[in-house]
């Protein structure tokens, strides 16, 4: 069938059941309750430290077919995913569903596990690397779920993502399950995208190589939601947590282009006392932080809230009185930790806090810009952040939807021709971000105003801002790159791109070579 | 009168930065051949630079090619592969003479397609025979357009300490600004090397402009817009110009032979000053009125 938006999806799809059409960004309304885990008791005396995930896997006890949850907050770096599926395999597993956050080049295991028939299902929000190609090459018989950051936390609590047992990697944890992580040799700062696992998992494990002594606090994970505790050697290695991404880049193209989106978000008007701002890390999304920052400087504006993942910039700009607050779901460097731990104007908060749409409103709706990116942008703004050009999947929304659409001014940032490729095209390849919720595309050749927003365009056109429209920027692009040739896709779904209300805005398809 | 604030380099054997040179507005782009490109590389950067010149769309940004020195066989080949091609201008490194500019416009002449629009030159100043020889230089061939200046290769010939306030350099950049003045071209000030200094970039430029300079060389695209907003026009500066050009029309519908603005006398040469301010005032877009 054919939704909203244009996209060829299939209607049924095994092991999820009838597939939803992506309707329009806020045409969805939700019609159930929240879903309810099994209420769970702990007798005075009894202790919930385990010797082993072994044991914790006996004891739950782990069956097959469930599905194990997992958060992304160590990024490269995580250990406790490939550490949790060994077990499962060492113990003759099958047919196990892994929720994770994310999936990184870490994880490629995984791809081993698929084969073997202990994962035989996949929900995430992004996923790079080994496993994702193993992905889109059909090594899953079903559908890989991606999820926005804020659908995943919507399918929880509604029910949709049925979660048995949530591993939580745990930067310190006490005995009794309580859990942070601001300390320890992993400490990652925010553990937000592991809250709606720890709230609706009927059993949660907390993973952790820092066992501090009772009570910890502050707590993030609170020991009224945790079942056992593991102590092992290693959770994961600090160096791929701590990303590195949050230098401003010195590429003059993307210097250029944060500059000129910067520009973007003066003209637009937003940018005064109570301004509220997200923006990602590394390439140019950082570098328009930077930018905004100057501007905030010479205008002595102080935002109310930063949103997103957090960096040290953003942290100096807390520091500096730029911005009153920070809300924090996920920490990229050090710094990030370090603020969180210390500062009460930084504040962590999770995955549906962040972005879900279904509750009673969550952070993006009160943001005033959100920086994005895009892999490719069609002359309809429809972004696509999942599959390169080659068809393969290397990313996923994680928050790019959920920010787009409740930002008031959505700011796409790319380089107009990314290596040898123009970046617009009649038609994305995937849709992850439909075109009604982004508001700018900004390139290094100029800078286009979805159609939707007449009143922007003429607050930039009135700013002196080098505008046109999508079609004449694709135009210059292909004048100088020419016209890609379409890649040949199979005719198998092996992924389908969930919106963050839960309809299906588009389906990826097999890589067949 | 061609806008010259800022002339930035880009590296001829770097493919990346020729196809988008264009994007920083740059009053002019300036293809090296020279400096940025290793001395095994330099076939390679002049066939990409040609290539560049015949297909990548420089916007409104003057197109400039370094070339390597006139003392080397590699300039003969340069100015035969790369004027055919259609730069606006060749910028001749290492001028020692009037006779560098000579020897060079014959080899550009003899490439020259016909029908061609002339290939201006501009010579960068950076010896101290080159210095002693500059007016000759400006004043040698009526395809020279502009003097430009190379504090490093300078301060290095004369042995003097080079600072960031520039001292030592500021007998050297009057002298130019003279030499370019006297003949009637424009004169480009060296570019300031530290890339992450924008306060000092600012400050170096200001004195630039201060000393009569059109305009400066710029080795970073992230340096294009600091300059551009010392060389503009100040809002002061404008109306300061218009209030001299209304005074002085007023002066000669009275027949009155002296006018004063803000209590200073205006003469012939405030008057050009004035006007060469409203020129590229409408020419930046600054002024609407002086567009008309």
């Amino acid at each position: 069938m054919i939704n909203a938006i244009g996209r060829e999806i299939p209607a049924h799809v095994e092991g999820y059941g009838k597939v939803t059409p992506f309707a329009g960004a806020f045409a969805t309304e939700p019609d159930m309750p929240r879903r309810a885990p099994a209420v769970k008791w702990a007798r005075p005396g009894a202790a919930k430290l385990a010797t082993g995930l072994e044991e914790v896997f006996r004891a739950i006890p782990v069956r097959d077919g469930m599905t194990l949850s997992f958060h992304h907050h160590f990024r490269n770096g995580d250990g406790v995913v490939n550490l949790v599926l060994a077990t499962a395999a060492k113990l003759g597993l099958k047919d196990l569903k892994v929720a994770a956050s994310s999936i990184f080049p870490v994880h490629a295991p995984l791809v081993e596990h698929f084969k073997a028939g202990v994962v035989t299902a996949l929900d995430t929000n992004y996923m790079s690397g080994p496993v994702a190609e193993a992905v889109s090459r059909g090594a899953l018989a079903k559908p890989v779920i991606l999820r926005t950051h804020g659908g995943r936390a919507r399918a929880i609590e509604c029910g949709q993502l049925k979660i048995d047992v949530a591993f939580i990697a745990a930067p310190s944890a006490d005995e009794y399950g309580n859990v942070n992580g601001i300390a320890g040799p992993t400490a990652c700062g925010s553990l937000g995208y592991a809250y709606p696992d720890a709230e609706y998992a009927d059993k949660v494990v907390a993973v952790t190589d820092n066992l501090a002594a009772y009570p910890l606090t502050p707590v993030s994970i609170p020991q009224t939601r945790v079942d056992y505790v593991v102590k092992v050697d290693k959770i994961g290695d600090p160096k791929g947590i701590v990303s590195g991404t949050t230098r401003i880049t010195k590429d003059p193209v993307q210097l250029k282009i944060a500059d000129t989106a910067a520009k973007v978000v003066q003209a637009s008007g937003l940018l005064k006392n109570g301004f509220s701002f997200q923006t990602g890390a590394g390439g140019a999304s950082l570098a328009v932080a930077h930018f905004v920052r100057q501007m905030m400087v010479a205008g002595g504006i102080t935002g109310s809230f930063a949103l997103g993942g957090i960096t040290g910039y953003l942290v100096a700009m807390l520091e500096e009185g730029l911005f009153e607050k920070i809300i924090d779901v996920q920490g990229f460097d050090l710094e990030a930790v370090r603020s969180l731990a210390a500062n009460p104007n930084h504040v962590e908060v999770g995955a549906g806090f962040y972005a879900n749409p279904f509750n009673s409103g969550c952070v993006v709706n009160m943001l005033d810009c959100v920086i994005l990116g895009a892999t490719e942008i069609d002359t309809a703004f429809n972004v696509n952040v999942v599959t390169g050009s080659d068809g393969m999947i290397m990313g996923g929304s994680g928050g790019h939807s959920d920010a787009a659409a409740g930002a008031k001014l959505t700011v796409v940032v790319a380089n107009l021709l990314r290596g040898r490729l123009p970046i617009i095209m009649d038609k994305v390849l995937t849709a992850t971000t439909p075109g009604e919720t982004v508001d700018v595309l900004v390139t290094e050749r100029g800078v286009a105003v979805n159609p939707r927003r007449g009143d922007l365009k003429e607050k930039l056109a009135a700013a002196g801002l080098p505008l046109k429209e999508i079609g004449e920027l694709k135009r210059l692009a292909e004048a100088i790159a020419g016209v890609p040739q379409p890649v040949k896709l199979g005719d198998r779904t092996v992924a389908l791109v969930e919106y963050r209300d839960g309809t299906v805005i588009d389906a990826v398809r097999q890589v067949v070579r | 009168m061609t806008i010259r604030r800022s002339m930035l380099f880009i590296p001829g054997n770097n493919p990346g930065m020729l196809q988008n040179g264009g994007v920083f507005c740059a009053d002019a782009v300036i293809l090296d051949l020279e400096d940025a490109v290793a001395p095994l590389e330099k076939d390679a950067a002049r066939l990409l630079v040609a290539a560049a010149l015949a297909s990548v769309d420089y916007g409104g940004s003057e197109k400039v090619v370094r070339i390597n020195p006139l003392d080397t066989a590699m300039a003969a080949d340069d100015i035969r592969a790369i004027v055919p091609c259609g730069p606006d201008a060749l910028l001749l490194p290492k001028v020692q003479g009037a006779k560098d500019v000579e020897a060079a416009a014959a080899l550009v002449a003899a490439a020259e397609r016909p029908g061609q629009k002339p290939v201006k030159l501009m010579a960068l100043i950076e010896t101290p025979r080159g210095l002693a020889e500059a007016y000759a230089v400006a004043a040698a061939d009526e395809r020279l357009t502009a003097l430009a200046f190379g504090a490093e290769d300078y301060t290095a010939g004369l042995g003097a300490i080079r600072t960031k306030e520039g001292t030592e350099i500021l007998a050297a950049r009057s002298l130019l600004v003279n030499a370019a003045a006297a003949a009637g071209v424009d004169a480009i000030d060296t570019p300031f090397t530290d890339t992450n200094d924008e306060e000092g970039l600012t400050r170096d430029t200001t004195l630039a402009k201060q000393l009569g300079f059109r305009g400066k060389l710029c080795i970073n695209p992230r340096q294009v817009d600091a300059v551009h907003a010392v060389f503009d026009p100040s809002a002061a500066e404008i109306g300061w110009a218009e209030r001299v050009v209304r005074a002085i029309r007023r002066a000669e519908e009275q027949g009155s032979g002296v006018v004063a603005v803000d209590g200073k006398m205006v003469d012939a040469p405030i008057v050009s000053r004035a006007e060469r301010i409203l020129q590229l005032a409408a020419l930046l877009g600054l002024r609407e009125e002086a567009g008309r």
